[in-house]
């Protein structure tokens, strides 16, 4: 038999180092999980902004769970405190944990000083979703915006965020952009701490 | 000259779900393209009858002097029909989806494009949540994935 000789053998369960697990799942998986979770909440609304919400609401609960479970396992059990800080830990920690990659950009919004944006030109998410004409402006992203929300909440910027599709020229595809938009007291507490 | 005629998708009872002309000679009649369909779902159906070997799936190749008609069922989804004769079991057919292209004559590879058409099909048409099950197809990323392939398609050909 290969390999048996190099596991060390633990006689109690509780000295075993913690393994890192599978780093991946499938995609197809994930869309199927995913294609339900979003047929079934639209059989519980009557509009599409609550269907958002819903959406919004289920990611959330992931964003949160998330920051700790990186918090930890990354961070020393120690969090960003800083507004830029923790964006950068969003677009690079949380987006390579969640979707394998860092996303594609974060910038400050032009016209706002308290939006920031992340892009992402096909968003793990939708990427096999069409949306169909009658739906208008409506993105699953909205589940990512959630996850988003509840990692910025959690760590205490609380933030309305939301996902829209914005038309890139020569490409046929619109990408995905998140807006984040911090809430009053984010900013004081930032300009108060230089 | 285009290699491709037609594409055509139908449901396990018949219904003609998507359609796309690749021909010059303009697009057929929606009426038409719906008779081919249902004409198509039940000419297969009798040929699975009608085969002197047990297990056939139905018709895959159709040869005529102007045209070739590919076939390809689809390898889930099965609607099992059973049909019964003073309550003993007469006779068992298979319905899946079907997808079916109407090529020049003599054009090859079909089976691999059928293939790769059906594999678009589950990812952008059975992934969405929006879709219908045996409704329309009307997925834009289905369309835009489709139209690469058989581009694609072309390009190999011309090469070959």
């Amino acid at each position: 038999m290969i390999g048996v000789g190099k596991i060390k053998q633990y006689s109690n369960v509780l000295d075993k180092p913690l393994s890192k697990g599978k780093q991946e799942v499938s995609l197809s998986a994930f869309a199927f999980l995913f294609s339900e979770l979003v047929q079934y909440n639209q059989t519980q609304v009557d509009n599409i902004a609550e269907l958002e919400r819903r959406l919004e609401d289920a990611g959330y609960a992931v964003g949160a769970r998330v920051l700790e479970l990186l918090c930890h396992r990354d961070k020393g059990n120690r969090r960003e405190t800083r507004l830029l800080g923790i964006l950068s830990f969003v677009h690079s920690t949380v987006w390579k944990v969640l979707f394998g990659k860092v996303a594609d950009s974060l910038e400050k919004g032009t016209e706002h000083e308290d939006e920031y944006m992340i892009s992402e030109k096909e968003l793990l998410v939708n990427r096999f979703i069409s949306i169909p004409k009658d739906m208008g402006t409506f993105n699953c992203g909205a589940f990512v915006a959630g996850i988003v929300r509840g990692v910025l909440d959690g760590a205490g910027f609380p933030a309305v965020v939301t996902a829209h599709f914005v038309p890139v020229e020569g490409q046929q595809r619109p990408r995905t952009t998140i807006l984040i938009k911090f809430a009053e007291e984010v900013l004081r507490r930032e300009a108060r701490l230089g | 000259m285009a290699a491709i005629y037609s594409l055509y998708i139908i449901n396990k009872s018949g219904g003609l779900i998507f359609y796309k002309d690749y021909g010059s000679s303009g697009r057929m009649d929606t009426n038409d393209s719906l008779r081919v369909a249902s004409l198509w779902h039940s000419m297969h159906a009798i040929s699975q009858q009608l085969s002197p070997i047990s297990g056939c799936f139905g018709i895959e190749l159709l040869q005529a002097d102007t045209f070739d008609l590919h076939c390809f069922q689809s390898l889930t989804g099965y609607i099992s029909l059973l049909f019964f004769f003073l309550s003993k079991k007469v006779t068992r057919m298979i319905q899946g989806t079907k997808f079916f292209v109407v090529c020049e004559p003599g054009t090859q590879h079909m089976e691999g494009l059928l293939k790769h058409i059906y594999e678009l099909y589950t990812d952008y048409v059975l992934k969405n949540p929006f879709y219908e099950m045996e409704m329309p197809i009307r997925c834009e990323l289905f369309d835009i994935n489709l139209t690469q392939a058989i581009q694609k398609d072309r390009v190999a050909l011309l090469a070959r």
